[in-house]
């Protein structure tokens, strides 16, 4: 069976981020790009079902600008077998990109589709579940352990208060956690390699799907500042400040 | 104008989660509905009709609805959706689990995890881990969000008298089945509802360390427990325990991080706290930032002193 496997383009995840001066997002010129981690980690689930030949072939999905498929090429290198990237300049939300992905996991009939549980700029945690109810059918998020076994998935899941497992029939859209496994780095050779493996160029266009949405960012601001803490000399002092100044105690 | 709030439960009792959650609604203005979906849930309907603030409970009492399965909630919700402007539920892993679904189905853009109701359309919500704060304003027919609870006051649990009203609506979607569950056991108060936090992180060195002094202290202040992923990933607490971007977002009274450096993703889920006390032996670690109380010492020997003279 195919895998689908979307990757965003994102802001590396050790980059301080720096809110624009005149509020209208934050600056991303000359700032290092990766993929979303949890995406990574997606990717790696993908593969390891490959290696343990459940899955034939990867194909990588991104939404986003051209430079988005040096995320593509990426995901190529540890172990994907080709890409689609689907090019826009226009802000993509979670619900158009559902659409577009929809689109190609009903062109290309994959069963399992991978996606991380949130990219780490939007901070959304939606295009997956918005994905599944678009195909009608079922999800797996937070997920820590896939196991895939004949027509159906078992899932266990990250819950508030432990984990839950369930099990779902394939096709599925499964989003990942950061626990499901440790992503493997790409060797020379396979960076090498990706190069040449495939990669077609998409439109939003091409899956009728309009990327305008009817969601706006009026502002972007910086948090609130938390005003200059003290250093305590000793434990004591920790204590007469936390009664005495703060009385949280 | 009617608002439409679905209820954070176990089946028994109503989640705090909730009560912030009817806060948040309330503030978007409208009469507050709070829909309960569980199965033999009764006593959950009861206690959201005394919540204050809310008109009416509409319980859907059904096996499907047990264990929240998002396939199946999420076309209960969808049924509903016709006679409400806004549909609201708690950013927990049960919310952000099934209100995106419901999204799709009515082909609707949704905001998640405010923190702040502008106006009825117009919300703040944190993005970048908390790095910065967006103004998102939507213009869709219907409102859908999710709300960051610790963002908002909990709603008096008594005062009101809504009606309960049962829904005759039973949704099997036939795309998932419940298999099991593995619930981390706890006396001390839910992380992200307790009044104090004591965290630890990586210079724990061990699990048997959080025991002998972390617990000790989180027990002396009625406190909850918390840790940073890197305690989490090196196998010495639980994963429920983690505090941040990816794990669970607090904002007690008191947080107090013991070995704990400061990652980007740890400050995004607990950086909203009123006092932060941290004890570090690096003075240069990324946590002093955001503490209103530095101690530079070995919490191996900070820590046990703190519990024996509190």
């Amino acid at each position: 069976m195919k895998a689908l496997v979307a990757v965003k383009r994102v802001i590396d995840y050790n980059v301080k981020v720096r809110v624009k001066a005149d509020n209208s997002g934050v600056d991303l010129s000359n700032t290092k790009m990766s993929i979303n981690p949890f995406c990574e980690i997606a990717v790696e689930e993908a593969v390891r079902l490959k290696e343990a030949g459940v899955i034939d072939e990867i194909i990588v999905a991104s939404i986003g600008p051209k430079e988005a498929q040096e995320q593509i090429r990426a995901a190529l290198a540890l172990g994907a077998d080709r890409g689609v990237l689907v090019q826009t300049d226009e802000k993509a939300y979670p619900l158009q990109v559902a659409k577009i992905l929809k689109g190609i996991a009903e062109q290309e009939g994959t069963e399992v589709i991978l996606l991380g549980k949130q990219a780490i700029d939007d901070d959304n945690n939606q295009t997956g579940q918005m994905l599944a109810a678009l195909m009608g059918v079922g999800q797996a998020t937070f997920a820590s352990e896939v196991k895939v076994e004949g027509d159906k998935v078992q899932v266990t899941r990250e819950i508030d208060g432990g984990l839950q497992t369930v099990e779902l029939s394939l096709p599925a859209v499964i989003t990942t956690d950061l626990r499901l496994n440790e992503p493997r780095f790409a060797k020379l050779p396979n960076i090498m390699k990706a190069k040449k493996k495939p990669l077609d160029e998409k439109t939003p266009a091409d899956f009728g799907v309009d990327m305008t949405s009817k969601q706006e960012i009026l502002k972007v601001e910086p948090p609130a500042q938390r005003s200059a803490g003290v250093k305590v000399a000793s434990v004591d002092e920790l204590i007469d400040k936390l009664k005495n100044e703060a009385k949280v105690i | 104008m009617a608002i439409l709030v679905y209820a954070e439960h176990d089946n028994t009792s109503l989640k705090k989660a909730t009560l912030s959650t009817v806060t948040a609604a309330k503030e978007m203005g409208g009469d507050v509905h709070v829909l309960v979906a569980g199965s033999g849930c009764q006593a959950v309907a009861d206690e959201a009709a005394k919540v204050d603030g809310v008109s009416k409970v509409l319980l859907a009492d059904n096996a499907a609805y047990e264990h929240q399965l998002a396939e199946n909630v999420a076309l209960l919700v969808k049924d509903l959706a016709d006679g409400y402007d806004h549909i609201v539920a708690a950013a927990t892993t049960t919310g952000k689990n099934f209100m995106p679904r419901v999204a799709a189905l009515l082909d609707l853009s949704m905001v998640s995890d405010i923190t702040k109701v502008v106006d009825a359309n117009t919300f703040e919500r944190p993005i970048y881990a908390g790095n910065a704060t967006a103004t998102v304003k939507t213009t869709e027919s219907k409102v859908i969000v999710t709300v960051r609870t610790t963002a908002f006051d909990a709603a008096p649990a008594e005062g009101g008298s809504a009606t309960v009203e049962a829904v005759d609506n039973a949704q099997d979607a036939g795309k998932s089945k419940f298999v099991g569950e593995e619930l981390a056991k706890s006396d001390r108060p839910e992380l992200t509802s307790a009044e104090i936090v004591v965290s630890g992180g990586r210079a724990l060195a061990s699990g048997e360390n959080f025991t002998k002094y972390i617990e000790p202290l989180a027990d002396k202040l009625g406190a909850a427990v918390g840790a940073s992923r890197a305690a989490v990933d090196a196998g010495y607490v639980p994963n429920d325990m983690q505090v941040g971007q990816t794990g669970k977002i607090v904002a007690p009274q008191l947080y107090i991080a013991a070995g704990i450096s400061g990652a980007i993703q740890h400050l995004a889920g607990m950086k909203d706290s009123k006092v932060i006390v941290a004890i570090n032996n690096d003075p240069e670690a990324p946590i002093a930032s955001v503490a209103d109380y530095f101690l530079e010492a070995d919490l191996f020997d900070a820590v046990p002193e703190l519990t024996s003279k509190l």
